[in-house]
């Protein structure tokens, strides 16, 4: 219902204070006279309505660029609009949301208040930042995408796959937000996936991040113990959804046979072999030097590493991760460390758990790592 | 919209040009100008030609060249009339400068507000 008012009014603010009007109106009239045939038509006519209303008290908006072009007053016909098909135009705002001309926090924060309806009260809490601090970085955003003319539409074939790429990320970043504790950004992540899937069904890394995602929450109640993380080897299986890695693996399935071997599409055939039983640790790997081509980012190499490890190999292993460019990252040092252990050079081994100590900042890791250490 | 494109050369990064390229890059600044959506555009002389000028108090006070020391100098502009961000975007990537050191500004002109009919 937002986008379809955004297209129509040209300004997300306007747009959503419409949106909040029909529903007060609808709650005082509906109890009366009735829930109209077709609710999400009346409640969008009635917003534009009051949006018109709006318009002509406050000639300063109606100078607004955009504004001039607002045609007259829809009527008020409840009976009329029965068959009016509501032009779904979810895709187009994700695209204005997640447009590179917006800094990434703006980029996430509107994407949840837009599409995943989240309050800027609810999505402040989620990043940690005061609501007056949200909700001046929405306003300056909404602002920018009026005054910058940023376009409401889904961008053009030459420009798609850049502009997909951004929309992709925005979607993942907001999943890994929730990855690090807070389930329900995680779940709103996989709802806009689902939602970008069904408007987009013929993009592989569309679904190659919906699979991603699945399969990685399918495994988030396993992933703590009383606080703790737990080793995918010695996850407890039972606790993982297996209804949701069924949905991640048919969505891969698809991306698959759309010829997808994107970024994503390549992360969830890792972990869609993550949770079989045994892993193929050497397949994975392979997947892994796959990414690291396509991504050129050492993390991903550490992964490799990780992988090669698990597949018999440590001193190989222990080469890539000795090669890498990542030493302000906590996690190369306690795959360092966990590789020193394995080829018993457990001084070195030490050491490197020491360093990834005074790296990491969460203290659930930080205490998993001190248990490590004190078992050398 | 109309959108103002600043051009903005780095001086100390751009590389050493023999005059036939120097030549190419020119014909696409003029071939930018001449592009049936480009409203206005202007080349600026060197930066060495600058005058600053402030009024302090009523005073007029004028100073060689400009202010900052900066390895950006803006060079010149184009104002463009296209539909959206997007469009001004692409052209604003075909601008040379933007690929040789330097980098090109996009922004939203005011517009001029008009009435609408009540």
């Amino acid at each position: 219902m937002l986008a379809a008012l955004v297209r129509f009014l040209g300004d997300f603010e306007l747009a959503e204070e419409a949106a909040q009007d029909a529903f007060a109106t609808a709650a005082e009239r509906w109890p009366r006279d009735g829930e109209p045939a077709n609710p999400a038509a009346w409640l969008i006519a009635t917003a534009r309505n009051r949006a018109i209303d709006r318009i002509r008290r406050d000639r300063t908006l109606a100078a607004k660029a955009r504004l001039l072009d607002v045609p007259g007053r829809v009527e008020d016909d409840i009976t009329d609009m029965d068959d009016t098909p509501i032009p779904d135009e979810r895709l187009e705002l994700l695209f204005t949301c997640c447009h590179p001309a917006l800094s990434l926090e703006a980029q996430v924060a509107l994407t949840l208040r837009a599409l995943g309806g989240l309050g800027n009260d609810e999505i402040a809490r989620a990043f940690i930042i005061a609501p007056e601090t949200m909700k001046r970085r929405l306003s300056r955003a909404r602002s920018k995408i009026k005054l910058a003319g940023i376009p409401f539409s889904v961008p053009p074939q030459h420009l798609m796959p850049e502009r997909l790429a951004a929309v992709l990320a925005v979607i993942y970043l907001i999943f890994n937000e929730g990855y690090g504790g807070r389930g329900d950004l995680a779940a709103e992540a996989i709802s806009l996936g689902r939602v970008l899937s069904e408007l987009m069904p013929d993009e592989p890394e569309v679904h190659g991040l919906l699979a991603l995602m699945s399969l990685l929450h399918a495994r988030a109640a396993a992933r703590f113990a009383g606080g703790e993380p737990v080793l995918l080897a010695d996850q407890d299986r039972d606790l993982w959804d297996r209804e949701l890695i069924a949905a991640g693996r048919a969505g891969l399935e698809r991306a698959l046979a759309l010829r997808g071997r994107g970024p994503y599409v390549l992360q969830a055939a890792i972990a869609s072999l993550q949770c079989d039983d045994p892993v193929d640790w050497p397949e994975i790997a392979a997947l892994y030097a796959e990414l690291a081509r396509l991504t050129n980012s050492p993390v991903v190499e550490l992964n490799r590493a990780v992988a090669v490890a698990e597949s018999g190999f440590p001193q190989a292993a222990l080469a890539i991760v000795d090669g890498l460019e990542l030493d302000d990252y906590p996690y190369t040092h306690s795959t360092r460390a966990e590789l020193l252990r394995r080829l018993g050079r457990t001084p070195e081994a030490a050491d490197a758990y020491r360093r990834a100590l005074a790296l990491t900042d969460r203290e659930p890791e930080a205490r998993f790592l001190r248990r490590r250490l004190a078992l050398l | 919209m109309k959108y103002a494109m600043l051009i903005y050369l780095n001086a100390g990064s751009t590389p050493a040009l023999d005059e036939a390229e120097q030549q190419a890059v020119t014909a696409e600044y003029y071939a930018l100008s001449e592009e049936p959506t480009c409203v206005s555009g202007g080349q600026l002389q060197p930066v060495q030609t600058a005058t600053t000028v402030r009024v302090q108090d009523g005073q007029m006070l004028t100073t060689d060249g400009p202010f900052a020391e900066t390895k950006e100098v803006f060079g010149g502009y184009y104002i463009f009339e296209l539909d959206d961000l997007d469009a001004a975007l692409e052209i604003a990537a075909r601008i040379p400068a933007a690929r040789m050191g330097g980098s090109v500004e996009v922004r939203p002109l005011v517009e001029v507000a008009r009435l609408v009919e009540g």
